[in-house]
């Protein structure tokens, strides 16, 4: 206890100095406290006091080295069972996007005719992201165009005074199941037609939430200009998406070769190609006519 | 046609569990989809209808066990909440 004693009268010349000596509540553990006496205990006291004031209690310390360590191991797990359904570089990079990316691909979702390019460019086998390429596929522009049909959804009902809470949560569900269906069809398509491309299923999941855009201009006009003007727009919006969906899916399709098979697969793909492109103005008529009456 | 995620979900079940009841031996062999008799040569690749065929077998393999349980836990949900 040479070293207990020695500490002592270094804290004692301390306390002299200092703030007036604290009333002994519990027994001098600062003693034990710093591992190397020397340098250490002048500011070391100051610590220990301060310290064993607020927890007092060593059950206390343990306590909270016990839930730091529960909850980091709480994190550890979701982290993991998360990144084992989705992996998050492939998703971070359909978000990696820009203001001029999404203001200039707005523009070509309205107004595809006059693209010449349509070809995804790639940097050393790997797709570049949307942010230098406008052809890239983002997931950016349908997850916000999803929402902001779900808001519209709910001023078109609002306006016609059949709103009510449980109405958007109905159409915010039906939405999602719709694309849901049509990603699953798609990929059953590709599969039995084994399609050797790079369509992953966030490209799908892409592609199909373009048509939200549409929908949102369609209803938009339709909420404006009436039921002539809905009509009107859906029909633009509607040819646009086709022919934007078609342009951009046989390229994909096709490969970097360019030969892509025998002709009755390419053929299926052309068909498959076409029959999503068709089935674009049906869900966008049917996911909307009934918010403009 | 107002779908909810439940109707999605109940809508897959039933059509893995349609795809699950295909009797291999009385039905499939009968209309020419039978497992032993897709497999053609070793060629470059397979046409759509022995992916088809590869599809049935493998959900029907793969799925097994899984219905089972999927089944019974809507049977109890059913049951309890109509």
């Amino acid at each position: 206890m040479a070293y207990h004693s020695g500490y002592g009268a270094q804290g004692s010349k301390h306390r002299v100095r200092a703030a007036p000596e604290p009333p002994p509540l519990f027994d001098d553990t600062s003693g034990g406290y710093p591992a190397q006496p020397g340098a250490y205990p002048p500011q070391g006291s100051d610590v220990a006091f301060n310290v064993n004031h607020l927890l007092a209690d060593p059950m206390a310390n343990v306590a909270v080295a016990y839930g730091s360590s529960i909850a980091s191991q709480g994190k550890d797990m979701v982290h993991k069972e998360l990144h084992r359904f989705v992996s998050m570089n492939k998703l971070k990079h359909f978000f990696a996007v820009d203001t001029s990316y999404v203001a200039r691909k707005l523009g070509l979702l309205v107004f595809p005719y006059t693209h010449q390019n349509w070809e995804v460019q790639y940097s050393r086998d790997v797709p570049l992201p949307p942010r230098q390429d406008l052809n890239a596929p983002d997931l950016y522009i349908p997850t916000m165009a999803f929402i902001t049909y779900i808001l519209l959804a709910g001023m078109a009902l609002g306006i016609q005074k059949r709103f009510s809470p449980e109405v958007l949560g109905l159409c915010a569900s039906t939405a999602l199941v719709w694309v849901v269906i049509e990603v699953l069809a798609l990929l059953l398509g590709l599969y039995l037609a084994t399609v050797r491309s790079d369509l992953g299923t966030f490209h799908l999941l892409a592609y199909s939430g373009y048509k939200y855009v549409g929908m949102i201009l369609s209803v938009l006009t339709g909420l404006l200009f009436g039921s002539d003007g809905y009509y009107v727009a859906l029909a633009w919006t509607s040819a646009a998406l086709m022919y934007f969906i078609v342009r951009s899916l046989r390229m994909t399709s096709v490969g970097t070769d360019g030969v892509g098979g025998p002709a009755p697969r390419q053929r299926f793909q052309l068909y498959l190609t076409l029959a999503e492109a068709a089935f674009q103005p049906m869900i966008i008529y049917w996911l909307t006519f009934h918010l403009v009456r | 046609m107002a779908f909810t995620l439940y109707s999605l979900l109940q809508a897959a079940l039933l059509c893995v569990n349609a795809i699950a009841v295909l009797h291999e031996e009385r039905f499939l062999k009968n209309i020419g989809w039978g497992t032993d008799q897709g497999i053609g040569g070793f060629g470059e690749e397979p046409g759509i209808k022995s992916q088809l065929m590869n599809l049935i077998r493998s959900v029907r393999t793969v799925m097994r066990v899984p219905l089972i349980i999927v089944n019974s836990i809507a049977i109890v949900l059913l049951l309890l909440f109509g």
